[in-house]
């Protein structure tokens, strides 16, 4: 039967695949946003999972606000992609040093 | 038995597509298995009863975010061959990594399942109410325990949203817009002169 283990080992191997995606596509920051999706995704499935083998519905409810905050950080991120592809004609991440920071 | 087939089913579906996500050479096809992924991983929520959860990944994820990250890679004009460069030198090294991290969060699992740790169990104040659906039972529980939080979130979205419009907004130059105070303020005197110009010889506007 499946339990709590094989939901947990499949958004382990998710949560993987999004910290390879990072580690991969080093230059282009959409797919590095697609893999900090897929990670969000596995930290999701992962809290509905806990909340309903263990009857306990703030999971659920904290999953909501973790699809919230990935929302807005979408939409920030993408909005900050546009204006530096405006300025620069690139989006190659190894050469943000604008701001010598 | 039915169950078990669609957990693997969606689970192996899930882990393919969000491995094509990150392989993919064109961002296209990445977003659209993005997506497979996400609807995936709503199958394996309904599974376990949460639909709530499971139906509002479908509508932010796929309609909101999916579309708005096909929205951004169709309008950038980006070479994307470019950004491949350093792929298949970072590849050994990710492949390492990644392993070695899913080698240690499956040993945990294992250490959990072998019963050397004592995980805590929920004390029953956020249980689903008996015979109420899921939803009903996440209403009750969000529209009093965390309302402070909803509203929270509702703020967030609305910071994110402004943030968005103020960074991509520009002004443009050389736009002609209408002036409505110019058009309402001009009379036919200024407007309109009675030339008489000799035969043969034009008028100067």
């Amino acid at each position: 039967m499946i339990g709590i283990e094989h939901y947990v080992v499949v958004s382990s191997i998710m949560f993987v695949l999004g910290v390879l995606g990072i580690f991969l596509n080093r230059k282009n920051v959409i797919i590095i946003l697609m893999a900090i999706e897929l990670i969000l995704l596995s930290v999701n499935l992962n809290l509905v999972a806990f909340s309903a083998f263990l009857h306990d519905l703030v999971g659920q409810v904290f999953a909501m606000f973790v699809l919230t905050v990935a929302a807005g950080e979408a939409a920030i991120g993408l909005a900050i992609l546009v204006i530096y592809f405006r300025g620069r004609g690139t989006i190659a991440v190894d050469d943000v040093n604008r701001m010598k920071g | 038995m039915i169950q078990a087939f669609a957990f693997y089913l969606f689970a192996t579906l899930m882990i393919v597509s969000g491995a094509v996500t990150i392989l993919a050479r064109n961002p296209v096809h990445s977003v659209l298995w993005l997506i497979l992924a996400f609807f995936n991983a709503a199958g394996l929520m309904i599974l376990v009863g949460a639909e709530f959860i499971a139906m509002l990944l479908v509508i932010v994820y796929v309609g909101a975010v999916a579309v708005l990250f096909l929205f951004v890679v169709m309008m950038l004009d980006i070479d994307f061959a470019e950004l491949r460069a350093g792929f298949v030198k970072n590849f050994p090294l990710g492949m390492i990594l990644a392993l070695v991290l899913l080698c240690e969060l499956v040993l945990g699992i294992g250490a959990y399942r072998a019963g050397a740790m004592q995980l805590g169990t929920a004390d029953g104040t956020a249980a689903p109410l008996a015979g109420a659906s899921n939803i009903e039972s996440i209403g009750a529980l969000l529209y009093t325990r965390y309302l402070f939080l909803f509203e929270a979130a509702g703020i967030l979205l609305l910071v994110a949203l402004i943030g968005a419009i103020v960074l991509t907004h520009r002004q443009r130059g050389g736009v002609r817009g209408q002036n409505v105070a110019k058009q309402v303020a001009r009379r036919p005197e200024e407007a309109t002169i009675n030339v008489k110009p000799e035969v043969g010889k034009g008028v100067s506007l």
